[in-house]
C-alpha cells in the first residue's frame, strides 16, 4: 500500500495540518516505510476473531443525574487566546 | 549520612519521620542540585520558590501519618498540576495553566507530598529518547550525550540525577520502562485501570498508565500505594482491592513460577541482552523462581498493532488542541486556515506524523484493514498471555534491545526508533502490569534492564520478584555529576 | 393500514412522481445533567455557565455516563415499539468546528441502544404505520453565533454535550402531511414518556429531513438530498416541497442529482447546497476508548418497561372502548399529554353523571377556542379541569342552559371561579318549573295568537319563533329542552 502524495494532502485536511510541498513529501516517505512495517498484520488470518473493545475488564459505569458542575465560566475562558467576558472569540467560518 | 539527594524515598520519609530531616532541609538539596544541573534539561516548569514555601508550612504543622510527609517530587510535564503550567513537552500548551489537577498528582499532594517541578517529556508522550519535546533534549545522566529514553526522560535523567527522590511518568508502549531500563533506575506500569487517567494528558486512551519511577523497587511500592485508586471520574478506572505494596513487599518468592517466551528472542538481538536476559533466569532461580519455557506466539505482531492503535486514538485525542479554548492559537484568515496553522506550527514532526497515520487508518475505506484488524490482533495477544498465565504467575524478558544510544543517533529514522519498545509494548496492548529494574551493563557500561511481567492487578508479585531479584542482582548505577563540571 | 389517498405527487408533462421522505429526528433529552458531564442542561442561561471542563474539553478530562439519560433512551425505545439491546457501543465522530471543544462528537454509529419499532400515525384516510430504524444516544454541540460580532463568530458552550436521541425512520414518508402527523406523533409520545418536552422553540426538537423522487409506482429509490436541521413543522413541510419540485425539474430537464447536504433558507424558502464538505462524511468512526460497551440486562429493561405510563394509543383506544369517545375526538384528546390528562381529570370530576360528548365538546370547541386565542397550552388553562366538570354538570343536571353556559364560561376566565358561584351570585339558574314556564308560554300563545294559528295550519318555521319569544321572555334562562316539549304539546 504505498500512500501518494494526493493522499497525504488529503489527509493532512482531515487532521487540520497545513503542508507545505516539502513537509508534504517528507511525510510520504516516512508514512509509507511506517507502513511497509505495518503491513506484517496481514500475514495474520483474523476472520474468526473479536476485536479488542475494552482492555478494562468491566461495563460501563453509571452516574447519578445530578448537578455537580457549577458555573465556572472565568476557568473556562481563562485560558483561551481569544475571548470577550461571555464567549470564546474565533475567526468566522467561510460558508 | 550520604548526600540527602542521594537517598531514596525509604530512607528520606524514615529521615522526616524522625526529625533528622527536615522538609524544608530536603527542598532545598533538590533545588540546589536542581539549579546546577540545567545542563541536564530535566525540568520545563520549577516550582521551587512554592516548593519550599510549601516545606516550611510542613515543618510547622507536620503531619507524619502521611504516606510521603513532606517529600518534595517533581513529575512528568503530562500531568495536569493546578495553577503550574503544564505543556506534555509541546509548543502548542507552552502557556497552559490548568485550573484542575490530575487524580494521581493530587493522591501525592494528600500524602503530604510537595510539588517540585514539571519534567520534561517526549511531545504528548510520543517517542522513545525525548528528542521531541519543544523545550528540547534531556542529557542522560550517565553518560553526555546519551538519551535517557522516552518519552518520560526528563523523569528519569531527574531521578537518575537524583534532582527528584521519586517521580511519576506515563506508559503508553514503554514510556516508563524503557527510560528506566537506560538509565540504571526502576520503572513501574500498573495494570490498566490502577491509577486514574483524569488529568492525565491523553495520548492513547486504551493504553495510557501512569507509574511510579524510583531508585529502588520499595520505593515503586512506595509510591504506587498513593497513585493507584478508583476514580469515578475516569469510566476506565477499575474498583478492585489494592494491596498494602510496600508493607506486602517480600523477596520470598520461592515456587512462583516464571515463564521465559521464546519469540522475544528476535532476530539480531545484541549479544549483551541475550547475555543479561541468561543472567537474569540465573537470578530468578537463585531466588527460588521455577523457570518455565513459554511461548506468546503474537509477540512479533505486537509493534505493528501498537502503531496502528495508538497513533489512531491518538489522533482523535489530539483533535481538542485546536487554538479555539486554550494553548496556542496562530492567525488564520477563517477558522479552517486557523486550524490549520495552529496545529502545524504548534506540534512537532513526530506528532504530526503520528497523527497523519492515526487519521489515514481510520479513514474511510482504511477502517477494517487497518483499525479493526490491528483490535482483533490485540485480542490474540492478549489471549497469548492468558494462555500463558495458565502456566505461570509471571514472565521475565529484557526491557529494551540496547542500552541507551546517542543524541541524534535514531532521530532521523521512525521505523527504527519503534523498535525501542519491542519488548514492552506487548504489556500494554493486553493491559497487563510490568517493571524494569537495572540489572547490568552493556560493553560501554551503560545501563540495561531487565522486565517481569505480571497478571492482572497482580502487583505486588511484579514487585517481590523484582524486590527479590534486585537484592541478588545488586546494581549501583555510578553518578558521576559531569554535567556540573 | 389502508390506502393512502392524500398523497402528495408533483405531476410534470406526462409523469406521476412521488417523494420519497425519511426523517433523522434529533430530540433532547429531558434531564438534569448532561450526558457525560454533571453541568446543568437547564435552557436559556447566560453564555458558557453551564460548562464544565469536561464539556470545554480540557486536557485530561474524560466522560462518565448519565445512568437517567440512558433510562429515558431506552424508554422511548420502548414507546416505539422497538427492539432495546442489551449492548451498544459509543463511538467518537471525528470532525473539527468551533462548537465541538473535542474536535470529536460522542455517539453510537454500529451499535445503537435502540433497534428497529415503528409509529402509528392517524390520518384522515386512515391509519399508517411508519418504521423506525433505530435511536441513539449522542451529545449534543455548542452554539456558534455569527451575527453579533462582523468580523467573528462567538462560541457557547452551554449546550455541548446535552444529551440529544437521534431517531432515524425508515423511509416510509411520502407527504408533508405525513411529516407533521410524525413529528407531532413523537412529540407526543415523547412528552406521554417524559423524555423530551418536544419544545421546538428551544431546539429540543430538531430533524434532519431526507427527500429523495421516483415514478409513482417504482420501488427504486432516487438518490436523496439531506436538509441539515430544520427546525420547525412547517419550515419542513416547505423545504420538503420545495426540494422535491427541484429535484423533480431536473429529473425533467435530463440531469443528474448529486447526493449533497443542503440548508434550507427560511427567509427565501428555498434548499440551497452547502459548501462542499466532501471531507466532513469521513466521520472517521471508531470505538471510543474512554468509554467502555454499555450493557442493560433484561431486568433493567423491564424494570423501566413497568413505569410506562399509558401511551397515546393505548390510551385512544380506551377512550373509544371505555368513554365512547368518537375515534375523531380521541385522536385530539390524546395527541398532547396534557390535553389528555386535562379531559381524564374533567371526566374523573363529572362524577357519575358524567356526560361525555358534553365534555369533549367543550374542551375541543369552546377550551381550544380561547387556548388559540390566548396562545397558551391547556396546562396554562385559564378554567381549571375540576372546574369545567362542574360547569358540565350544570349543564347536565339542568341547572342552566347550553347558552347560559357560554357565559358563565366567559366569567370563568377572570380567575377560574366556580360556576356554581357565578350562578348564584348572577341568578342564571335556569327556569325548570313546568308549571311557571307553562304560564309563560299559555301567555305568549295567547300574545300570538294568529301566528299560533299559521303554525297549526303547517308553518312549521314558526316554531322557532315560540321558542325566541320564550327565551326573551324569560331572559334567557328558560330550560330550552322544556320549552320545546311543551310548546309541542301546546300548540
Amino acid at each position: 500500500m504505498t500512500i501518494d502524495l494526493k493522499t497525504v494532502k488529503h489527509i493532512s485536511k482531515l487532521a487540520r495540518i497545513s503542508l507545505d510541498e516539502k513537509k508534504a513529501e517528507k511525510l510520504a516517505t516516512d508514512m509509507n516505510s511506517i507502513f511497509e512495517f505495518i503491513e506484517k498484520l496481514n500475514e495474520l488470518n483474523t476472520d474468526n476473531v473479536e476485536p479488542l473493545t475494552s482492555i478494562a475488564e468491566t461495563t460501563l459505569r453509571f452516574r447519578d443525574d445530578k448537578i455537580t458542575s457549577e458555573n465556572i465560566r472565568e476557568k473556562i475562558l481563562k485560558n483561551s487566546p481569544e475571548k470577550n467576558d461571555d464567549f470564546f472569540v474565533v475567526p468566522k467560518v467561510v460558508e | 549520612m550520604s548526600e540527602i539527594t542521594s537517598l531514596t524515598l525509604y530512607e528520606l520519609i524514615k529521615n522526616i519521620k524522625e526529625k533528622k530531616i527536615s522538609s524544608n532541609e530536603a527542598a532545598k538539596s533538590f533545588v540546589d542540585r536542581a539549579e546546577k544541573s540545567k545542563k541536564i534539561n530535566a525540568y520545563v516548569t520549577e516550582n521551587f520558590e512554592n516548593c519550599l514555601k510549601l516545606s516550611k508550612e510542613f515543618d510547622d504543622k507536620p503531619n507524619f501519618d502521611l504516606k510521603l510527609p513532606g517529600i518534595p517530587i517533581a513529575v512528568k510535564d503530562l500531568f495536569c498540576t493546578n495553577e503550574v503550567r503544564t505543556t506534555a513537552g509541546s509548543n502548542i500548551l507552552n502557556n497552559f495553566v490548568p485550573t484542575y489537577e490530575s487524580t494521581v498528582t493530587q493522591n501525592i499532594w494528600n500524602e503530604g507530598g510537595i510539588l517540585l517541578g514539571k519534567l520534561n517529556c517526549d511531545e504528548f508522550a510520543m517517542g522513545s529518547s525525548n528528542e521531541t519535546s519543544f523545550f528540547g533534549n534531556v542529557q542522560n545522566p550517565i553518560a553526555e550525550d546519551l538519551v535517557p529514553g522516552g518519552s518520560s526522560g526528563g523523569s528519569s535523567a531527574a531521578l537518575a540525577a537524583n534532582l527528584t527522590p521519586v517521580t511519576i511518568g506515563t506508559d503508553t508502549g514503554g514510556s516508563i520502562r524503557q527510560p528506566a531500563s537506560f538509565t540504571g533506575t526502576v520503572g513501574l506500569k500498573p495494570t490498566y485501570g490502577s491509577c486514574s487517567r483524569y488529568g492525565i494528558v491523553a495520548f492513547a486512551s486504551s493504553l495510557d498508565q501512569a507509574g511510579p519511577m524510583s531508585k529502588d523497587v520499595k520505593d515503586s511500592s512506595i509510591l504506587l500505594e498513593v497513585i493507584s485508586s478508583f476514580d469515578k471520574k475516569d469510566s476506565t478506572s477499575i474498583d478492585f482491592k489494592r494491596n498494602n505494596y510496600s508493607s506486602e513487599l517480600t523477596r520470598n518468592i520461592k515456587g512462583l513460577k516464571i515463564g521465559i517466551p521464546k519469540e522475544y528472542r528476535v532476530d539480531g538481538m545484541p549479544d549483551e541482552i541475550e547475555k543479561l536476559w541468561k543472567k537474569g533466569i540465573e537470578y530468578a532461580k537463585d531466588c527460588g523462581a521455577e523457570i518455565i519455557d513459554i511461548s506468546l506466539p503474537h509477540t512479533s505482531y505486537a509493534l505493528p498493532t501498537y502503531y496502528i492503535v495508538a497513533p489512531a486514538e491518538a489522533s482523535s485525542n489530539l483533535a481538542r488542541y485546536d487554538g479555539v479554548k486554550y494553548g496556542l492559537r496562530s492567525s488564520g484568515k477563517n477558522l479552517i486556515d486557523m486550524y490549520e496553522k495552529t496545529r502545524s506550527e504548534g506540534f512537532g514532526e513526530e506528532v504530526k506524523r503520528r497523527v497523519m497515520i492515526g487519521t489515514y487508518v481510520l479513514s474511510s475505506g482504511y477502517y477494517d484493514a487497518y483499525y479493526l484488524k490491528a483490535q482483533k490482533v490485540r485480542q490474540l495477544i492478549k489471549q497469548d498471555f492468558d494462555q500463558a498465565y495458565n502456566k505461570v504467575d509471571a514472565i521475565l524478558t529484557p526491557s529494551t534491545p540496547s542500552s541507551a544510544f546517542k543524541i541524534g543517533e535514531k532521530s532521523n529514522d521512525p521505523v527504527s526508533m519503534y523498535l525501542n519498545d519491542i519488548f514492552t509494548v506487548p504489556v500494554n496492548l493486553a493491559g497487563l502490569p510490568g517493571i524494569s529494574i537495572p540489572a547490568g551493563v552493556d560493553k560501554n557500561n551503560y545501563p540495561l534492564g531487565l522486565q517481569i511481567i505480571g497478571k492482572p492487578f497482580d502487583e505486588q508479585t511484579v514487585l517481590n520478584i523484582a524486590y527479590s531479584m534486585e537484592e541478588k542482582i545488586n546494581y549501583k548505577n555510578n553518578i558521576t555529576d559531569w554535567w556540573m563540571k | 393500514m389502508s390506502k393512502n389517498n392524500s398523497e402528495y405527487l408533483i405531476e410534470r408533462n406526462d409523469n406521476v412522481y412521488e417523494v420519497v421522505i425519511g426523517l433523522e429526528v434529533h430530540a433532547q433529552v429531558t434531564s438534569n445533567s448532561k450526558l457525560f458531564s454533571s453541568s446543568s442542561t437547564k435552557f436559556g442561561a447566560e453564555p458558557n455557565t453551564q460548562v464544565s471542563l469536561v464539556d470545554a474539553a480540557f486536557p485530561g478530562m474524560l466522560p462518565v455516563i448519565n445512568e437517567f439519560c440512558v433510562k429515558q433512551a431506552i424508554k422511548t425505545g420502548i414507546g416505539l415499539r422497538a427492539k432495546i439491546n442489551n449492548k451498544s457501543v459509543f463511538d467518537r465522530k471525528n470532525y473539527f468546528y468551533a462548537d465541538l471543544p473535542q474536535g470529536y462528537q460522542i455517539s453510537q454509529y454500529k451499535y445503537p441502544i435502540v433497534g428497529e419499532g415503528n409509529v402509528i400515525l392517524d390520518m384522515p384516510e386512515g391509519q399508517k404505520q411508519v418504521g423506525i430504524e433505530r435511536l441513539h444516544l449522542e451529545q449534543d454541540a455548542g452554539k456558534s453565533i455569527h451575527d453579533i460580532d462582523p468580523s467573528n463568530t462567538l462560541v457557547d458552550l452551554n449546550r455541548s454535550g446535552v444529551a440529544l436521541m437521534e431517531i432515524v425512520s425508515k423511509p416510509d414518508l411520502r407527504s408533508p402531511d405525513e411529516v407533521n402527523a410524525y413529528i407531532k406523533k413523537l412529540r407526543s409520545i415523547m412528552r406521554y414518556l417524559g423524555t423530551c418536552d418536544g419544545n421546538m422553540q428551544e431546539g429540543s426538537l430538531r430533524a434532519d429531513v431526507n427527500v429523495s423522487v421516483r415514478i409513482k409506482g417504482s420501488t427504486d429509490l432516487g438518490t436523496r438530498c439531506e436538509i441539515k436541521n430544520v427546525n420547525s413543522i412547517k419550515f419542513m413541510q416547505m423545504a420538503i416541497i420545495y426540494e422535491a419540485n427541484r429535484q423533480v425539474d431536473l429529473i425533467e430537464e435530463g440531469q443528474e442529482i448529486d447526493q449533497e447536504t443542503r440548508l434550507f433558507d427560511t427567509k427565501k424558502n428555498e434548499t440551497r447546497s452547502m459548501r462542499s464538505k466532501e471531507d466532513a462524511h469521513d466521520y472517521r468512526y471508531f470505538p471510543d476508548p474512554d468509554l467502555l460497551p454499555l450493557e442493560v440486562t433484561d431486568e433493567f429493561i423491564d424494570k423501566l418497561k413497568s413505569e410506562i405510563p399509558e401511551l397515546p394509543d393505548d390510551k385512544k383506544k380506551r377512550f373509544i372502548d371505555e368513554f365512547k369517545v368518537s375515534p375523531y375526538d380521541a385522536t385530539i384528546l390524546v395527541s398532547d399529554i396534557d390535553t389528555a390528562k386535562y379531559f381524564e381529570e374533567v371526566v374523573a370530576k363529572m362524577g357519575k353523571n358524567r356526560d361525555m360528548k358534553l365534555a369533549v365538546n367543550w374542551i375541543t370547541g369552546e377550551l381550544f377556542a380561547v387556548l388559540n386565542e390566548k396562545n397558551i397550552e391547556i396546562a396554562q388553562s385559564p378554567i381549571s379541569a375540576k372546574n369545567l366538570a362542574k360547569l358540565i354538570n350544570l349543564i347536565k343536571n339542568g341547572t342552566i342552559s347550553g347558552k347560559i353556559a357560554k357565559t358563565i364560561f366567559e366569567l370563568m376566565l377572570d380567575g377560574d371561579i366556580d360556576p356554581q358561584i357565578i350562578v348564584e351570585e348572577k341568578g342564571l339558574k335556569q327556569e325548570s318549573d313546568p308549571k311557571a314556564l307553562e304560564a309563560l308560554i299559555d301567555k305568549i300563545i295567547n300574545d300570538n295568537r294568529e301566528k299560533a294559528i299559521e303554525y297549526k295550519q303547517g308553518k312549521e318555521k314558526l316554531f322557532g319563533f315560540f321558542v325566541g319569544q320564550a327565551m326573551k321572555a324569560s331572559g334567557g334562562k328558560a330550560n330550552p329542552q322544556l320549552i320545546n316539549e311543551i310548546l309541542k304539546k301546546k300548540l
